[in-house]
């Protein structure tokens, strides 16, 4: 049941297969197995019982509020939840119990979703890995899949000590699990730079960013207030759109949400794709990309051309600078954003007591990890009086650019853009951690931070599985608003793919033991 | 003065990060000054903590700096993807509230409906007048 698509396990619903409470108790009990991945900070255990019973009375009664009536959902610990912790995965925010619920949320729990609970990521969103939170790091379901134990190379060693296991992606790594690991059938992502695409492509699942104004961005705590968006990752795209077209729309309380009607979001199976023109963006066939990613890349090209597609190669002139870019807008406005987190009103509060000053400056010493301090000491260093115009002012010039190439590409006649989601597939975390986090960010955004900075939708979808049994993700691009077209194409691809499901069956034991012998596992291996 | 003891230690000692003292000797490109450094730490209210912190402020700046490559002359900056279109602002009346309490609780240390602060007339002392303290 729970291997199910959220539109299948939905209709097993209305027709009594299954209760709420059932499907609840189901995934609550998995999300207890597979605790080593460090998938959920918060598990809401006693909130989603409750919601659980109250959906199974509105079936009784015939009075279903709709097709996400009774679906466990979760959703990435940096939205606003009532009632429950909401950390961003940082001391600054641990115990933080916000009053109200973010819009999207809301709009969830009122068409009956069930919560199960808030998702891990990187300290403030501030990563590629889900690796540098407060809360330790995610570890990738695939990593125990018979996919990939089956295919992979041997390192014994490694085996043995139980550190082998590969990163999630992020930030929204935890959201990626969850969702991998069949513990819920949708989850919420944010995504600034990447981080829901990201972590779909390492985990093998559809990873949906909207265009910039759709989604209400209200209760998300804000990283980019430019650039981010909620994400949604899910397990196809008929899910996705499920979710989009709950979401989707005008709020009151974002003034950046546009006011066009929105119509539910159906997508259409697409029989025939000749009046499609794909555009291949040159420049993002980097050096760095592996070539298993690049291979699959062009066959997917391939895939459209065979089926009648018009595909073309295009040019995004000003992409190498884009990355650069995001670095200084991203740092600009997280040094503003963080500047809310001084102890007094909220979160952690240090025991200095000396002086305002001083109070504030131990409280963001003790609450901010290395990484958002250097991000704000950065964004600070932009935005001095001296530096403001060559940095933070060109870095905005830079970006019309960037967003003007995207602009005249779609003119030109694109009506999609397939490009590669990340450089590689999932990478051990002892590999990762060797680099940065600011490195290990310019490198794994490349591919994904210039939809954000354009504001175009983009989605992540599950291309094929490496030779190490791994999953590779490839993106799709869109005109901005275009977001339903975007997903159509996506499934049109999804069903020529037919991208394997992640077995974790049968070795469910085996992670048991995993976690059972390792005491405190995610801080024991922490950089 | 006994807070000024207690700053200098939180300064210097905290969590066994090596205190940033107008010594270092900076490795790198060495644009970044002492002053900057100062200026930066309180302006910013989060102190760099060590040599690595300001190393890693110099690569940021050196990888920001690839951005004077680009001809952006007669370019106007671009703030918001939505610059074209109206946004929607909601009237200036009050749809929600009386929730004193609630976002209180939240709050490590209030006293009647107040938020608590330390005294505000003290600024974080200079590098400089903490070394001559540290001295005396």
């Amino acid at each position: 049941m729970l291997g199910r698509t959220l539109r299948e396990v939905s209709v097993a619903l209305k027709q009594g297969q299954i209760t709420p409470t059932e499907l609840c108790r189901k995934c609550l009990s998995l999300i207890q197995k597979t605790k080593f991945l460090n998938a959920y900070i918060t598990v809401s255990e006693e909130v989603a019982l409750k919601q659980a019973e109250e959906s199974e009375k509105r079936y009784k009664q015939g009075q279903s509020l709709g097709i996400l009536d009774g679906i466990p959902v979760a959703v990435k610990d940096n939205f606003s939840t009532s009632g429950i912790q909401t950390t961003c995965a940082s001391n600054m925010l641990k115990g933080y119990i916000p009053p109200f619920n973010a819009t999207v949320v809301q709009k969830l729990l009122d068409q009956g979703a069930l919560l199960m609970g808030k998702t891990n990521l990187d300290e403030f969103a501030m990563g590629s890995g889900s690796t540098d939170g407060a809360f330790g790091p995610v570890k990738n379901p695939w990593s125990y899949s018979k996919q990939y134990q089956e295919q992979r190379r041997p390192q014994s060693n490694r085996k043995r000590e139980g550190t082998d296991w590969l990163i999630a992606g992020g930030s929204s790594g935890g959201s990626a699990a969850a969702v991998s690991a069949f513990t819920c059938f949708a989850a919420l992502g944010s995504d600034t730079g990447g981080s829901t695409r990201n972590p779909a492509a390492h985990c093998g699942l559809v990873g949906f960013k909207p265009s910039y104004g759709l989604v209400s961005r209200h209760g998300l705590i804000p990283l980019v207030n430019s650039m981010d968006v909620p994400g949604i990752l899910t397990r196809c795209v008929d899910d996705t759109a499920i979710v989009l077209g709950v979401l989707a729309g005008h709020d009151p309380k974002d003034s950046t949400t546009v006011q066009d009607p929105v119509k539910p979001f159906t997508v259409p199976s697409l029989s025939d794709v000749s009046k499609l023109c794909i555009g291949i963006p040159k420049e993002y066939l980097v050096p760095e990309l592996s070539s298993e990613v690049r291979s699959l890349w062009s066959k997917a090209a391939d895939l459209f051309e065979s089926a009648g597609a018009k595909v073309i190669e295009v040019s995004l002139p000003h992409t190498s600078y884009s990355i650069v870019c995001y670095h200084v807008l991203c740092t600009a406005e997280v040094a503003s954003n963080m500047a809310r987190f001084d102890g007094l009103e909220y979160g952690h509060r240090c025991d200095v007591n000396m002086s305002t000053e001083a109070m504030y400056a131990a409280t963001r010493r003790e609450g901010f990890n290395d990484v958002v301090r250097g991000r704000i000491l950065s964004g600070n260093f932009f935005l001095l009086k001296e530096n403001y115009e060559n940095y933070f002012i060109k870095a905005q010039k830079v970006r019309r650019l960037i967003a003007n190439d995207f602009v005249n590409v779609f003119n030109s006649g694109v009506d999609i853009l397939l490009t590669p989601t990340t450089l590689s597939e999932a990478v051990p975390f002892l590999e990762f951690i060797k680099e940065d986090n600011r490195t290990r960010s310019a490198q794994d955004d490349i591919f994904t931070q210039a939809v954000n900075m354009a504001g175009l939708p983009a989605v992540s979808m599950p291309a094929a599985l490496s030779t190490q049994g791994l999953p590779i993700g490839l993106q799709f691009i869109g005109h901005a608003f275009c977001d339903q077209k975007l997903l159509t194409v996506a499934k049109w691809f999804e069903k020529q793919v037919q991208f394997p499901v992640l077995q974790l069956q049968g070795l469910m034991d085996d992670c048991s033991s995993v976690f059972e012998n390792e005491t405190l596992p995610s801080v024991s291996v922490k950089q | 003065m006994s807070a000024r003891a207690l700053w200098l230690a939180f300064r210097s000692g905290l969590g066994g990060r090596q205190a940033f003292s107008t010594k270092v000797n900076l490795q790198g490109s060495g644009r970044i000054t002492v002053e900057v450094i100062e200026h930066l730490e309180r302006l910013a209210l989060v102190d760099f903590g060590s040599r690595e912190a300001v190393a890693r402020l110099e690569k940021a700046i050196a990888f920001a700096d690839r951005l004077r490559e680009v001809d952006t002359d007669g370019v106007e900056p671009m703030e918001s993807v939505l610059e074209d279109r109206c946004l929607y602002l909601r009237s200036d009346n009050v749809a929600e509230g009386n929730c004193a309490e609630e976002l209180l609780q939240n709050s490590r240390q209030v006293v009647e409906e107040y938020f608590v602060a330390p005294p505000g007339n003290i600024s974080l002392p200079k590098l400089g007048e903490q070394e001559s303290f540290q001295h005396s």
